[in-house]
């Protein structure tokens, strides 16, 4: 029998360990695993590289979890963003390092790591002071550079819904990085709003088949970050 | 930053709206675009009567539809300037790399994009001003410039001190290399050829002489004939 789902958002990070490498869905607050995140942060795990779009805002959610100094690095595309203070304040005291990566990049990054490709060519950024240092290589006459795939330790997902399998499907933009983290992770844990049995889902409609996931969380209701940040809210 | 002449005040030319307008003139029936933000977001409305554009964001949707109603809001339904937004019917959701393998594969018509800089070779420098203690945050810029058929800037000519934008060579960090196609501003429509820039357009009110006076690298007369 396979059953993916574990009884709570701490218990599906609780082996998370210090120095992990962490992928965290969401593209501003669209898609971003804020119970997760949350549970992470009761965890306490430190020295974390998190790789994510964003890096957050307010002080709930991944702007939460920097804030309690528990992320050493970010792999990153769009570190400022409206109501986004704490990732800047760190960064300009010298107390969080960024790798800054365009973020197509980004997304082809983790797509080959999920696929098992450890490098490619791509000509974003060629001539410009993200590619400096970079290997280039001539192909038809045009210049590319070289750029690694990404994988991590752990992925951090908010979908739709799920099958006890780990199928799942998302809503609207909030699908953005979900299914090439959950390829791209070893351990790829996912919060849905409501798990059902084999068959539940429209095979023709799954958008991450669940050989990518191995941990499901139901959190019926989550809360939007940007509701939070207008509250005023703080985490923990 | 070159200096230009500040003794006689600038035409304003076209507004926003016009410039966003002069832009939605030149995409053609069945496009499939990618809108930046600020004024490149106002094209969507002007898109002429009769010709079907496509909208794409690169948070995953092609077929972006204006903003919904107040209190009709979805948290997970925005665009790349992480604003609410309705999906057409005909919409599509995708997945990022999906998303960018549009973008990257070249399979996006125009990217309309706002600009600090514009070379006459076309460079392109949009994404940081270099500064010391800024957040370095580029997006998907590079990767639109580097991948979009048609790379459209739509800006003011000069900055807010009157400063040239147009310039023989960026002096802010590039988004990209000779990757600029057509450069729209209050004062006029001009293209980036092999021999240079060249004026397609000029807004009412304002002629060559003024536009030149504030453009720091040579403009060509594109409009006779």
């Amino acid at each position: 029998m396979i059953d993916k789902r574990v009884e709570s958002p701490a218990a599906a990070v609780a082996d998370i360990p210090d120095g992990a490498t962490i992928m965290i869905g969401g593209f501003g607050e669209a898609g971003s695993p804020i119970e997760l995140i949350h549970a992470l942060i009761d965890h306490g795990a430190r020295h974390l590289t998190v790789i994510s779009n964003n890096t957050g805002s307010g002080r709930v959610g991944l702007a939460a979890l920097i804030a309690n100094g528990q992320v050493a690095k970010v792999v990153c595309s769009y570190p400022r963003s409206a109501n986004s203070m704490v990732f800047p304040e760190l960064y300009r005291a010298g107390k969080i390092q960024l790798e800054l990566v365009p973020q197509g990049t980004l997304a082809e990054r983790i797509r080959c790591g999920g696929a098992g490709i450890p490098a490619f060519y791509t000509q974003t950024a060629v001539g410009t002071v993200l590619a400096e240092g970079k290997e280039t290589r001539v192909f038809g006459g045009r210049e590319y550079v070289m750029e690694y795939g990404l994988t991590a330790d752990f992925a951090l997902v908010k979908a739709e819904r799920a099958d006890r399998y780990g199928n799942l499907v998302y809503h609207g933009t909030a699908r953005n990085f979900g299914p090439i983290m959950c390829t791209a992770a070893r351990r790829a844990i996912v919060q849905v709003k409501q798990v059902v049995e084999p068959g539940g889902l429209d095979p023709e409609a799954v958008v991450t088949p669940g050989i990518f996931v191995d941990r499901l969380v139901v959190v019926p209701n989550p809360a939007h970050e940007s509701v939070l940040v207008q509250e005023g809210r703080c985490y923990p | 930053m070159l200096p230009v002449s500040q003794q006689q005040s600038a035409p304003a030319g076209w507004s926003r709206d016009e410039m966003a307008r002069r832009v939605a003139a030149d995409i053609p029936d069945g496009a499939y675009v990618n809108l930046g933000i600020g004024i490149p977001e106002l094209v969507a409305r002007f898109v002429p009567a009769g010709r079907e554009v496509i909208f794409h964001t690169e948070n995953g949707l092609l077929g972006v539809g204006p903003p919904p109603p107040p209190g009709q809001e979805d948290p997970e339904l925005i665009n790349a300037g992480k604003k609410p937004v309705t999906a057409i019917p005909g919409a599509a959701f995708f997945h990022h790399a999906d998303s960018f393998v549009m973008i990257r594969g070249g399979h996006i018509d125009i990217c309309v994009l706002g600009a600090m800089q514009v070379s006459s070779q076309g460079d392109l420098a949009n994404w940081s001003t270099g500064e010391a203690d800024a957040i370095p945050a580029v997006g998907g810029a590079m990767d639109l410039v580097a991948g979009v058929k048609a790379v459209y800037v739509v800006m003011e000519h000069t900055t807010k001190t009157g400063a040239a934008k147009i310039v023989e060579t960026c002096t802010y960090p590039l988004t990209g290399r000779r990757c600029v196609n057509r450069i729209y501003t209050n004062l006029a429509v001009i293209d980036v050829t092999a021999s240079g820039l060249v004026v397609r357009d000029l807004a009412p009110g304002v002629d060559m002489a003024a536009v030149r006076r504030l453009t720091a690298a040579p403009l060509a007369d594109g409009m006779k004939g």
